[in-house]
């Protein structure tokens, strides 16, 4: 237990920046993959051929190599950003298009008669996605996105290795100044990802059940 | 028109895949490999149920030693590590007689050393494995065969006047995570800035782009980076720690330590460790072997 009241603090940092690493850049996807999906439906072919672009590029990019891009990439353009700032770009543009497909499918899943009638009634494109459309998809998809979320609070630790010291940055830190207690080391570590994931679950579940379409 | 930003995108992306790329040039060390082959004993005599004789009778060996670390052990083309780790490992193994086409290597990083001993998976560890208490409790050593100590390195030209450790105070400091250099600064410059990476060569790469000011770790390591990037770095060369690297082998074997113990002196005495620093770690940084220092046979 010794080693656990000495390194409490730390764990304690590190949690709370995967936290924040979290919520940061799921805010990020969220706001970014639902704007794509959008663009993939609209009736503008550009804006479809730039989101169908962008979600294959960042859907087939391992993210290590979207992290790369954006800590070491950038800064030889003269675009410097701090490295949790980065972090969180990295995670949140890679998981949006994640996001934007998870979304897509849902608004698959509204009939067309949906949106043929609120065409009917007068509504924009954009008022008849807003109104219509989204509400529908979205309520459709709170499993997959909730699939997403709890997979991309897992992807978060690939910023330990691009200077962002969250939960598994820990590991090796404590793995070798305390060589006896690599389980417990573990432990505490898979303890942190549990109190963000396994809520998670309980409430994804809880919401799915609250918003879902009776067909 | 959109064909052209598809292009420049792609272009952009691949120009930061290949920056991961640039990891030093110092592995062009082939020389050594075959005309400094340390001598294989042939007629060699251990005492029945010793760690000595199991291994001299299996005629093989594993040996856990670093992969990604010019002058002490990098993997060559064939897959096998070169450097001065490797050497001494290989000059070890020639006393049991055996070949060093015999010798198993793994790859041990710095956080599993203790584990690989352990566990049994390797016999040994050459790694710039720095002797420390809290590891003797899990483990013994045998050497030190080498002392390094804790560099730093800047860009060409040190344009932020770094001299010693007190100066990066407000500084950006990288290191690796995990890592004793990290935690030295950690307790006894809390001043200055960390930025911890996974690898060194991050480090080299964030200072290239002056998102960091310096990158510190041991001297051995950071001259590796330095020759790998000559016009780009330098050090400051002013060691303020003692890292003195051991073998590291199973806990109470003192039979075994006691026969590395030997082999590291009369390797001291007759030269072959020297040759073995001139045409490894020595080629990269220039440097004359330094004294050898004392066996600890605690």
């Amino acid at each position: 237990m010794q080693f656990f009241s000495d390194n409490l603090p730390l764990l304690r940092d590190a949690f709370l920046t995967t936290l924040g690493l979290s919520l940061l850049s799921g805010l990020l996807a969220l706001v970014l993959g639902t704007l794509l999906a959008a663009m993939r439906v609209s009736p503008v072919p550009p804006l479809r051929g730039l989101a169908t672009f962008y979600v294959e590029t960042f859907r087939n990019t391992p993210l290590t190599v979207v992290f790369f891009f954006i800590i070491f990439g950038l800064p030889q353009i003269d675009f410097v950003v701090s490295f949790f700032v980065g972090a969180v770009v990295s995670v949140g543009m890679y998981t949006a298009a994640f996001v934007a497909e998870a979304l897509r499918s849902g608004i698959n899943a509204v009939g067309p008669g949906q949106a043929e009638a609120a065409r009917a009634i007068g509504l924009t494109f954009g008022q008849s996605l807003r109104e219509v459309v989204l509400p529908q998809a979205f309520r459709t998809v709170v499993p997959p996105l909730g699939n997403v979320w709890i997979a991309m609070v897992k992807n978060t630790s690939i910023a330990a290795g691009f200077a962002t010291t969250e939960l598994a940055a820990t590991l090796p830190r404590l793995a070798n100044a305390n060589a006896g207690d690599i389980l417990l080391i573990l432990l505490a570590v898979v303890v942190g990802y549990m109190l963000i994931t396994v809520p998670s679950a309980y409430g994804i579940h809880h919401i799915e059940r609250r918003v879902a379409i009776l067909r | 028109m959109r064909i052209t930003r598809h292009v420049a995108a792609l272009a952009v992306l691949s120009a930061g895949v290949m920056l991961s790329g640039c990891s030093s040039d110092a592995g062009n060390q082939a020389e050594q490999a075959a005309s400094n082959a340390p001598a294989v004993e042939t007629a060699v005599e251990f005492p029945a149920g010793s760690t000595m004789a199991r291994l001299s009778d299996a005629g093989k060996i594993t040996i856990g030693t670093k992969f990604d670390q010019p002058g002490f052990g990098l993997l060559n083309p064939d897959k096998v590590p070169e450097g001065f780790d490797a050497s001494v490992a290989t000059l070890i193994a020639g006393k049991l007689g055996i070949e060093p086409s015999d010798i198993t290597w793994v790859e041990t990083v710095s956080a599993n050393r203790e584990s690989a001993i352990t566990e049994g998976r390797v016999d040994m560890v050459v790694a710039t494995y720095t002797i420390n208490d809290k590891r003797k409790q899990l483990i013994d050593f045998a050497g030190p065969y080498y002392e390094a100590g804790q560099d730093i390195m800047v860009k060409k030209g040190n344009p932020l006047a770094i001299t010693g450790p007190d100066a990066l105070a407000g500084k950006n400091v990288c290191s690796v995570e995990g890592s004793t250099p990290a935690e030295n600064i950690r307790t006894k410059y809390p001043e200055a800035k960390l930025t911890l990476f996974d690898v060194y060569s991050k480090c080299a790469d964030a200072l290239t782009n002056g998102q960091v000011d310096a990158v510190t770790t041991d001297n051995v390591i950071l001259t590796g980076l330095v020759a790998g990037n000559p016009d780009g770095f330098e050090l400051v060369g002013k060691p303020f720690t003692k890292e003195p690297y051991g073998i590291g082998i199973k806990k109470g074997d003192d039979d075994f330590r006691t026969f590395i113990n030997d082999t590291l002196e009369a390797s001291f005495e007759d030269g072959s460790w020297a040759k073995a620093w001139d045409a490894t770690a020595g080629a990269i940084s220039g440097t004359p072997a330094p004294t050898p220092p004392t066996v600890d046979r605690y």
